[in-house]
């Protein structure tokens, strides 16, 4: 009885949490939706919503706007901050502590206080509406460098010295044997940097305004403020944003569960 | 040099800190400069971005939140004007209030529902994986994405909470149009995407509880309900000292949902505090103000932080 009773509650649960993407896909495939609650089975299912979605705005740009440049940030990271982590596990040189505490204080500060004396920045430098001014905060993480420290820091040290005698420098350790050495890290920091890539919002929304410069999350909500009521347009462009992240969340699960529990981003 | 390290008070990481130390001088034999190439390679690819595109912008956020500035004409310095115009400003502390709020409904229904879904996968259930993964679903989905499906869901006329009340004789509420029930749907949205953030956090916790403290507490006869209070619950309490501290630090920043469900409205019943910032700036042209509203921010989530570390010891326990 008490069984029963279990399974049903995370039933009901796992039901309040699907039947949203459930909904939105029905909703984008029901024409006219908006206009009243669509059917759960729609009676004519068509995809004008999604022709009206790629007639209205770049979409298929934007999507690959969105993928390169979460790519190219989750890349540019993982390079960058597993080189600083290399450093500061297993470089000696004056002031490194406190240097350390500089990466560590520029995580206290959130987006919020920044993107202001930012966007002006990027004004000054020219940069306003570009791809490298979506790029710019995203090129270095610290979070990463904490991250990757810890897990450079784990690598036998044994193992760099076995190297050092085989004539290796630092360079050729760090490529050859700790970076092969802290791929879990590594994987785990790439998810995080590649899901908040794509689902970031605030730094597009104040600096991107091309339509065909905008990544995903900035060309839904201007989609949504051109459909307001042809909920069936704004559900099919929500379809296209879940697809690419539900499939990486589902190939890499354990590594985003770990990355999420970890980070406590989001 | 081992003077220096020598003579400091020995801790259990300094041998191995020592080591590097020696093993490079012997290997560069002097050769400094070399040396502090490799350095500078190693660092300047975080450091060169770091510095330009978050402690630049850090230090002249400051700068700007001491000046009236409206973007286009040159800045006035006004000193700490901006920060006691934002005090004695009765929309700053509406928008506190407005996140207070937020916080307020949020915190206690996210965590709930998050011990309550750890609590019940955290059973010898069958398909656990499946719900595990289902549940956390949402956090891995965008806010904008998010806010929109809640916003559709939510909608007074044909929104698919409404209808199912409907059909059970209920007159739904008008949600995001009505301003006493715009904060509620934002509430609402934001512990369904965050849900599965928390059980997964509270499922370790769990999962770290060793069993024979059940079977001990089972042989004195205890109830389910008082090894819940008495047992799971202080165990668990470093992971619900973790979610409390992040959640909110996330509540006080809360945007992204907002700007897309409500944009602040209707009648401002939800300028939280970082839709202020970006009205102020983009709508006003207030950068002075936002700047100084930003720091007003990060000094109090700072402060709520720091206090929260001080009283854990209060109701944390540490096995």
């Amino acid at each position: 009885m008490r069984r029963a009773l279990l399974y049903a509650g995370v039933t009901v649960g796992a039901v309040v949490m699907l039947f949203p993407f459930v909904w939105t896909v029905i909703t984008s495939i029901t024409p006219g939706a908006g206009l009243g609650t669509p059917d759960l089975i729609p009676d004519e299912p068509g995809l004008d919503a999604y022709r009206t979605l790629l007639d209205a705005m770049p979409f298929w740009r934007i999507l690959a706007n969105s993928l390169w440049i979460a790519v190219a940030s989750t890349l540019l990271q993982l390079i960058t901050s597993a080189m600083a982590a290399y450093a500061f596990a297993r470089l000696d040189f004056p002031g490194r502590n406190a240097l350390f505490l500089v990466y560590l204080a520029t995580l206290m500060v959130p987006m919020q206080v920044l993107v202001v004396p930012l966007f002006i920045e990027m004004r000054e430098l020219n940069l306003v509406d570009t791809y490298a001014a979506l790029l710019a905060p995203s090129i270095a993480s610290a979070f990463g460098v904490f991250l990757l420290r810890q897990a450079v820091a784990q690598v036998p040290i044994e193992l760099d010295e076995a190297a050092t005698i085989d004539g290796a420098g630092h360079l050729r350790i760090f490529v050859s044997v700790v970076w092969p050495l802290i791929r879990p890290a590594l994987a785990t920091f790439a998810v995080l940097a590649f899901m908040s890539s794509w689902n970031s919002f605030l730094w597009p929304l104040v600096v991107i305004r091309s339509p065909e410069l905008m990544t995903l999350p900035l060309g839904l909500s201007t989609l949504h403020g051109q459909f307001t009521t042809e909920w069936d347009v704004v559900m099919a462009g929500s379809v296209i944003s879940i697809v690419p992240i539900a499939v990486l969340y589902l190939a890499a699960q354990k590594y985003v569960i770990q990355g999420v529990a970890r980070s406590g981003l989001k | 040099m081992s003077t220096t390290t020598s003579s400091r008070p020995s801790t259990t990481a300094a041998p191995r800190r020592q080591r590097p130390r020696r093993r490079n001088a012997l290997r560069y034999g002097g050769n400094r400069l070399r040396y502090a190439g490799i350095v500078a390679l190693f660092l300047a690819p975080s450091l060169i971005p770091l510095t330009l595109f978050t402690l630049v912008p850090m230090v002249s956020s400051l700068w700007v939140a001491l000046h009236d500035w409206n973007l286009i004409t040159p800045m006035e310095f006004v000193g700490l004007a901006n920060f006691r115009d934002l005090l004695s400003d009765g929309d700053t502390w509406a928008a506190f209030g407005h996140t207070l709020g937020y916080i307020a409904g949020y915190l206690p229904l996210v965590y709930l529902l998050g011990l309550a879904a750890a609590l019940a996968l955290n059973t010898a259930l069958r398909g656990r994986n499946v719900f595990r993964a289902a549940y956390f679903l949402p956090v891995v989905t965008s806010w904008v994405v998010v806010a929109l499906l809640w916003r559709w869901l939510l909608s007074p006329a044909n929104g698919l909470v409404n209808h199912l009340l409907g059909l059970v004789g209920i007159d739904g509420p008008g949600w995001w149009t009505d301003p006493t029930w715009a904060m509620p749907s934002v509430i609402l949205a934001s512990a369904w995407k965050d849900l599965g953030f928390v059980m997964i956090i509270l499922l370790a916790g769990l999962q770290a509880i060793p069993g024979e403290l059940y079977d001990a507490a089972k042989v004195d006869g205890t109830s389910a309900w008082q090894r819940f209070r008495h047992v799971t619950l202080p165990l668990l309490s470093p992971s619900s000292f973790f979610v409390v501290v992040i959640s909110l630090i996330n509540g006080f920043q809360v945007f992204d949902q907002v700007y897309v469900m409500t944009g602040g409205g209707p009648a401002g019943s939800t300028e939280v505090v970082v839709q202020q910032i970006y009205d102020l700036t983009f709508r006003y042209g207030r950068a002075g103000d936002a700047s100084a509203l930003s720091w007003l921010l990060f000094v109090v989530v700072l402060v709520v932080t720091i206090i929260q570390v001080r009283g854990q010891r209060r109701w944390v326990t540490y096995a």
